[in-house]
């Protein structure tokens, strides 16, 4: 069968890195073809080049056998490859209908004609299967919603490869099994799918073909069934993955200790429901939920990111009476949100200087951190965590987005906290980085640290916590603890509460 | 804590290094070639426009000459432009630094008129400019104003205010003597005037502020992502109050230079026009208005290349109404060059003449 997008010798060089070397990759239609690597193993690039949105420094690209050279994201898609980027970029204000036809709006007497307008985006988004209120602004939609939205603008009607980077990375299993189903059904109608995850085990249940990125360079390429996932792993990160041990932290050790911070009775009207929470040293607390269900509301709550409006909050038994990121920073608790783009990383400063950040801001604006301790600090940062970037003055922005992601971990971590709030720790983080950062966790909390970890992925938190608190509909709904935890549980749970 | 670690792991050296860029390529990359490179050009058009630009003579135990004449008239703007930079990083402006100037320089000949003594004036007139950066942080850091609204309401305001102070004993235009006031604006140090050695002091302030504590880096991050500085602990309201006061105040320390000069309150003129200056000034040195970075050595080239071309302008003998128009081009060929996108079109052209 022949490609419907072939790239051959593809390269692109950044200032300091090599970011793809003479690459081959081709996707033949009706196939789903995921694309792997290691965070910065030049992923994102290699499609950035094959939409238009990079261009290469060397290498062709050939669409139905006719070599093309897309100028922009917009010329790509009108030759037929819509791409939904890692970091979605919808405008959250406007409107639906307006976000799907931007660019594109149908004119009548010049005038633009609003009605045609709603009528292609509800087209748009029918041939998905999805049927919402195009008026309504695009931010009012969940994120799940908004990444189809995202999949219908990305697709014109003739579109022969669609290109997703990450799609899944903040969807639970429901949305990602709608999202795959759409998949299968774009398939079937013969276009191209290039598919790029973290998560192993999904793109094995929906890839036919695999090519493998390992620095810049292609290392392999191959049916599902010719690379299997071990062999997959260690062709990522090029050695064998260290066995992450899944037997579950005992929880008698810490039980006795004297809790670092206690929220009693905390809530907030309208966002979240008044719980009880206690964070001591040497455990990690789990945060389990569907999406929406108020985690992340209430990681931000105990960090003080949002006020409570009822309850109180006690560090070492005192009660903390104006609590801020300011106030926990000073008393030693730090928190790496989820969204790293908008609230985590700040993108035109140097990696060094996101790193020093929280630590010079709890030191204070008049006890500058020297030059060299920053530089100290950020090198052992970045040999600590493993971030690749060619060196500590790199703008974090230009990290790729597994490392932005290391280094807000690395922000939180350098200030040496006693309490460390993780939302999604290891959102977007490859497979050999999320293993280390699951020993990582069980070490701090082994040296004596209090974690609270918000996650979406149960094995993740079933591997760390020592306890669960279960949260439904914006309540804490149960406790499980060490030993009887299990993913079967904590469903029940859930689901239970009603 | 001192001890060496021999341990210190060392950071994974890219593979990249291999792939050096050209020396050319590298040094056209540095953000301040492009300003750097205008005022050259400008002033190697004034050599040749005027044969002995570059003299510098020693009348009446002083330094003159068009270098000397450059800096002395780009001193306040210097110090505007210096405040406006500091306020841009936070993906602020302000708009009002005219308007300051303005009632500064009211409250000046006022408080002269009314006898007090004239340090105590001197004094009165940082507090005036503090006053008004006040004002214009409350609004953007309590209040969430968007910049440009916020400081527009001083901007159009402040001139009327100056006038109201005017009328408060009868004087249009009230004109005053201060031995101090001028000594600072007109008079000179041994061979230097005074006020390069006050500009000079300010600049240092401003310097050690912004890269010798963590203002800079607090600064920077406010502009760059508000909310993530803020969840990394940094003050966002408590920074970018301070950005505006730091404003009003550089542009009290003009105002006072330029109303000692001129020595009257002219609050329909004074400073007209000076917010643009100093925001082309920043964004020349290498500055966006997106916010996020400060380029304090890059204002300062910006504010040199306006004052040059300014100078140069009314040395070549055209007339003065042309002094904006050329203006105008000259900045806008600097911002062109500054873009990225046409920098990297000269930086892949010259490297692929050199093959
Ligand atoms: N605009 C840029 N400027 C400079 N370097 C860049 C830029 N974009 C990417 N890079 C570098 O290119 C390399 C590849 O990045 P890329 O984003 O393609 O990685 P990725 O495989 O998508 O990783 P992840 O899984 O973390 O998303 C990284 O080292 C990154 O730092
Ligand atoms: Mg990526």
């Amino acid at each position: 069968m022949s490609a419907i997008i072939e790239l051959s010798g593809i390269s692109k060089q950044f200032p300091g890195v090599r970011a793809l070397d003479n690459v081959e990759f081709s996707v033949e239609p009706g196939e789903t073809h995921a694309l792997m690597g290691e965070n910065g193993a030049g992923k994102s690039t290699l499609i950035k080049v094959m939409t238009g949105a990079l261009q290469p420094d060397g290498g062709t690209i050939r669409l139905a056998g006719k070599e093309i050279r897309p100028e922009s994201p917009g010329a790509a898609r009108a030759a037929g490859i819509g791409a939904v980027y890692q970091e979605v970029n919808l405008i959250p204000t406007m409107s639906v209908t307006k976000n799907l036809t931007l660019g594109r709006l149908p004119r009548k007497f010049g005038l633009i004609d609003w009605s045609a307008a709603r009528a292609i985006a509800k087209a748009k988004l029918a041939r998905l299967g999805v049927d919402i209120d195009v008026e309504r602004p695009v931010g009012s939609y969940s994120v799940a919603i908004q990444q189809l939205i995202a999949i219908a603008r990305a697709l014109e009607d003739d579109a022969r490869v669609l290109v997703l980077d990450e799609p899944t990375a903040s969807l639970d299993a429901n949305e990602t099994e709608r999202l795959f189903e759409i998949i299968r059904d774009l398939k079937a109608r013969g276009l191209g799918i290039v598919f790029i995850s973290h998560f192993i085990d999904q793109v094995y249940r929906i890839s036919d073909r695999i090519t493998v990125l390992r620095n810049g360079r292609r290392v392999a390429v191959g049916t599902v069934e010719e690379i299997p996932s071990l062999k997959l792993v260690s062709l990522m990160i090029g050695r064998e993955l260290e066995h992450v041990e899944h037997q579950r932290p005992s929880t008698e050790t810490v039980t006795s200790s004297k809790p670092i911070l206690t929220a009693k009775s905390v809530g907030r009207r309208r966002l979240l429901e008044p719980f009880e929470l206690d964070l001591r040293p040497g455990e990690v607390v789990g945060l389990a939920g569907l999406l929406g269900s108020g985690r992340t509301e209430t990681a931000k709550l105990v960090f003080g990111a949002i006020r409570h409006d009822s309850g109180e909050i006690a560090i070492d038994g005192h009660p903390s009476s104006s609590h801020s990121p300011k106030s926990s920073l000073m008393a030693g608790i730090t928190f790496c949100p989820e969204d790293r783009k908008s609230e985590g990383i700040v993108p035109e400063l140097s990696v060094r200087e996101n790193i020093i950040l929280a630590l010079q801001s709890k030191r204070g604006w008049l006890h500058l951190l020297s030059r060299k301790e920053q530089e100290r600090l950020t090198a052992e940062m970045i040999a600590a965590l493993n971030i690749a970037t060619p060196d500590a003055e790199k703008p974090v922005g230009q990290l790729s987005g597994g490392n932005q992601q290391k280094v807000l971990l690395a922000r939180s971590l350098v200030s040496n906290p006693r309490v460390l709030i993780l939302d999604e720790p290891t959102r977007g983080i490859d497979v050999g980085a999320h293993a280390e950062i699951v020993t990582l966790i069980r070490q701090l909390a082994a040296k004596g640290m209090a974690l609270l970890v918000a996650s979406s992925e149960l094995d993740e938190l079933l591997t760390v916590s020592h306890r669960i608190e279960v949260m439904r509909d914006r309540r804490m709904v149960g406790e499980i603890s060490g030993a009887e935890a299990t993913r079967e549980k904590i469903i029940q749970t859930i689901a239970a509460a009603s | 804590m001192s001890t060496p670690t021999p341990g210190t792991p060392a950071s994974p050296k890219p593979a990249a290094e291999q792939a050096q860029p050209s020396a050319l390529k590298a040094l056209l990359r540095h953000r301040l070639v492009w300003p750097i490179l205008a005022l050259v050009l400008v002033l190697i058009v004034d050599a040749i426009i005027s044969p002995g630009f570059f003299q510098i003579r020693i009348v009446q135990g002083r330094l003159f000459g068009n270098l000397i004449d450059i800096l002395y008239r780009g001193m306040p703007p210097a110090m505007i432009a210096l405040g406006m930079a500091v306020v841009i990083s936070t993906k602020g402006i302000d708009l009002s630094v005219g308007s300051i100037i303005a009632v500064t320089g009211a409250v000046m000949a006022w408080r002269i008129h009314e006898g007090d003594s004239h340090y105590v004036i001197l004094l009165t007139a940082l507090c005036v400019g503090l006053a008004c950066g006040l004002w214009n942080g409350f609004l953007v850091s309590v209040l969430e104003i968007q910049p440009i609204i916020a400081t527009l309401i001083l901007m159009v305001s402040g001139r009327g205010i100056g006038l109201m102070i005017n009328l408060l004993y009868g004087g249009t235009n009230p004109s005053f003597t201060s031995p101090l006031l001028q000594g600072l604006s007109t008079g000179n140090l041994g061979l230097v005037p005074t006020r390069l050695v006050v500009g000079a002091v300010m600049i240092v302030l401003v310097w050690l502020l912004v890269r010798r504590t963590a203002f800079g880096l607090f600064l920077e991050s406010v502009g760059g992502n508000a909310k993530s500085a803020w969840l990394s602990g940094v003050s966002s309201r408590l920074i970018l109050l301070s950005a505006y006061l730091i404003s009003g105040l550089m542009t009290a320390v003009a105002a006072i230079i330029l109303t000692a000069d001129t020595h009257t309150s002219d609050p329909v003129t004074s400073g007209l026009y000076s917010e643009l200056d100093a925001i082309l000034a920043v964004v020349i040195g290498g500055g966006s208005l997106a916010g996020g970075r400060i380029y304090l050595d890059g204002t300062i080239i910006g504010v040199l290349v306006i004052q040059a071309l300014t100078t140069s302008i009314l040395t070549s003998g055209l007339p003065p109404e042309y002094n904006l128009v050329v203006k105008a081009v000259v900045v806008l060929i600097v911002l062109l060059l500054q873009s990225a996108n046409t920098r990297a079109a000269v930086v892949s052209l010259l490297a692929r003449r050199k093959g």
